[in-house]
């Protein structure tokens, strides 16, 4: 990174975080910090509910997936449509009529306290686990690839997030995450489009080699419980994830709930239902078109540089070097192949085309092989080491390929997805430790004054505790998968709560809260012992608290019955 | 009984809100918009499976 980026990186992040402190300082009463202006349109929501759900792993890790994997993970983002219409359809309406500052109030108003206080915590729980890997997750690859420290990208990421949601509340958080969405779209917009443009082969040629290399295979039907995505754990596992994200998690429900009428709210999540999929698409494809520029182009054996000249360093037999030259020889045979299964398909030479392209799989088998026994040997040499290295592709590609000022601008448009995601779920942590534990726990009847000094001072809480998190953060998964993991160990539960909430009203208070502790703790003991795809706890959760809570109300209203008898 | 008596406000306030206007020219009816959204998620899904197949 040269003057220029940095002008752009550091110019354009501080400029819609102080725009964002500044336009919304005063609050008049605690409806206004926490909901923001009642005047916000249903774009506005739309925009904001977008970039709550897409944060920094979204665009830096994804492309990385995109790359590896192919489209399959677009599958992940199935039910989340439908899901989406049940919430506007459903949930919303019921929100509104009770006029409720955070989901739980609801689970209080249908069950008791002590039900509304375990959703809650669920929620605080899992999203303040989430809310580590946030800050956490662009700043360990931004760090490494640009060569800052650490600990001082977590710290002062972190505080900027932290302050201007603190001072501004949650019309900051949405009027910043419109400039920061334009920002990000921007930059990734023109990524792809340089990308296409740096591509020696036509769109028509990148499309068969991606293809041909099995990149392009969006939709399975394989109903293999191992494969992680299909067609089925998107649409029934990706429908509960999304319902129970979008319509329990506070970090959700307060972005929409910000709306001045359930219109704009639920065209808001509308936009969503409409926006997510070719959204996905757009940034697997960018990792995919990445996947076939490094085709054409020598990419290193290893994405993530400083691990790799580190491991070089520390590698007593030479190995690694070995291991390297193999690599760039493969890869060379491999384009030549390539340049030979292109020019049969252009001659309609079919037999040659079909040969050709089998030789290229081969060689690209034998350079995933390479590039796997040098994460072995890396591992080998130093068991610390973080041998994923798909959260860095993209990236790596940037800083390589990529003109200078576009370069700035692409490094503040993931730094501006981590704020957007963090200031969203900071919020949501400081309402949800204000009205449902502060406010309904300790002090019952204070000033709107008072609440939001109490809102503010639990949001800056939560913002210390995420930076406290990341700093002893230490991932091992691919980072999207492990924000989504975490997510469906928890929201299966949580989903339940409300589903029998608006859907089995016999069933009580006291049968929902036993059976939610019943089922958590069952999706634990599974997460453990189990190797399916995680989606399906998020179903397996919801089935599990469902019929727990009827067959303890069975039991209730049995005993009920004996003792009444 | 709290959780009944709920329920079925609930219920009433889903079917009165059904009747809202959606402000938008060619969707008047919130069921045309959900009929929108999940025809543009079938669409989305069938280009999908196209692509699959096509370059598979």
């Amino acid at each position: 990174m040269n003057l220029l980026d940095f002008v752009v990186l550091i110019g354009s992040l501080l400029a819609i975080a102080a725009y964002g402190a500044w336009h919304t300082r005063r609050h008049r009463n605690l409806s206004h910090y926490l909901r923001g202006d009642e005047n916000v349109g249903w774009l506005t929501i739309g925009i904001s509910v977008a970039a709550t759900q897409a944060s920094a792993i979204t665009f830096i890790s994804t492309p990385g997936q995109g790359y590896e994997s192919g489209l399959d993970f677009v599958q992940n983002y199935f039910g989340m449509p439908l899901a989406l219409i049940l919430i506007a359809a459903v949930f919303l309406p019921i929100y509104r009529r009770l006029n409720v500052y955070t989901a739980y109030e609801y689970l209080g108003h249908r069950f008791d306290a002590k039900t509304r206080l375990l959703g809650a915590a669920l929620f605080l729980l899992s999203r303040g686990l989430a809310a580590g890997i946030t800050i956490y997750a662009p700043a360990i690859i931004l760090s490494t690839v640009l060569g800052w420290r650490l600990d001082l990208t977590i710290i002062l990421s972190g505080l900027l997030v932290t302050i201007y949601t603190v001072t501004g509340g949650s019309q900051a958080v949405s009027l910043t995450q419109k400039y920061q969405m334009t920002v990000i779209f921007g930059g990734m917009i023109i990524a792809f489009g340089i990308l296409l443009m740096k591509l020696p082969a036509s769109i028509g040629d990148a499309f068969t080699v991606a293809g041909g290399f099995k990149k392009l295979e969006a939709v399975s039907f394989s109903f293999d419980l191992h494969r992680r995505y299909t067609f089925w754990t998107g649409l029934l596992g990706g429908f509960f994830l999304s319902l129970s994200y979008f319509g329990t998690d506070q970090s959700q429900v307060q972005r929409y709930l910000s709306g001045w009428s359930l219109r704009a709210s639920r065209l808001g999540l509308m936009f969503n239902a409409v926006l997510k999929i070719p959204m996905q698409f757009f940034i697997l494809l960018l990792g995919v078109m990445v996947f076939v520029f490094y085709q054409f182009e020598q990419p290193p054996v290893f994405f993530n540089h400083a691990a790799w000249q580190q491991a070089v360093r520390h590698d007593p037999g030479g190995k690694l070097q070995t291991l390297q030259q193999e690599f760039a020889t493969a890869c060379a045979q491999k384009e030549q192949f390539i340049h030979q299964w292109l020019d049969a398909k252009h001659a309609g030479d079919a037999p040659s085309e079909t040969a050709a392209r089998s030789q290229a799989l081969a060689v690209l088998d034998r350079c995933n092989t390479v590039r796997a026994e040098a994460r072995t040997v890396m591992e080998a040499n130093d068991p610390g080491v973080k041998s994923n290295d798909a959260d860095y592709v993209f990236v790596t590609f940037i800083l390589d390929h990529l003109p200078h000022g576009l370069i700035g601008l692409l490094i503040a448009a993931f730094f501006a997805a981590a704020l957007q995601s963090k200031s969203a779920e900071l919020n949501a942590l400081g309402s949800t430790t204000t009205i449902d534990f502060y406010r309904h726990l300790l002090k019952h009847e204070a000033s709107d004054a008072h609440y939001v000094a109490a809102s503010k001072w639990f949001t800056l809480f939560w913002g210390l505790v995420a930076i406290a998190f990341a700093l002893f953060a230490n991932l091992v998964e691919n980072l999207i998968q492990a924000v989504n993991i975490i997510g469906s160990v928890f929201y299966g539960v949580v989903l339940a709560l409300f589903l029998v909430a608006l859907f089995l009203k016999r069933v009580g208070g006291t049968a929902i809260f036993w059976a939610a502790l019943a089922a958590q703790t069952l999706v634990f003991v599974l997460y453990f012992s189990l190797s399916i795809s995680y989606l399906w706890y998020n179903f397996i959760g919801c089935a599990a608290c469902v019929l727990f809570s009827l067959i303890i109300q069975a039991a209730i209203g049995s005993n009920a019955r004996s003792a009444k008898a | 009984m709290k959780s009944a008596e709920h329920h079925s406000k609930s219920v009433e306030s889903f079917s009165d809100s059904q009747d809202e206007v959606t402000g938008l020219p060619w969707l008047c009816t919130w069921r045309s918009i959900y009929l929108f959204v999940f025809g543009s998620f079938i669409l989305w899904v069938l280009l999908l499976l196209a692509l699959t197949v096509s370059f598979s």
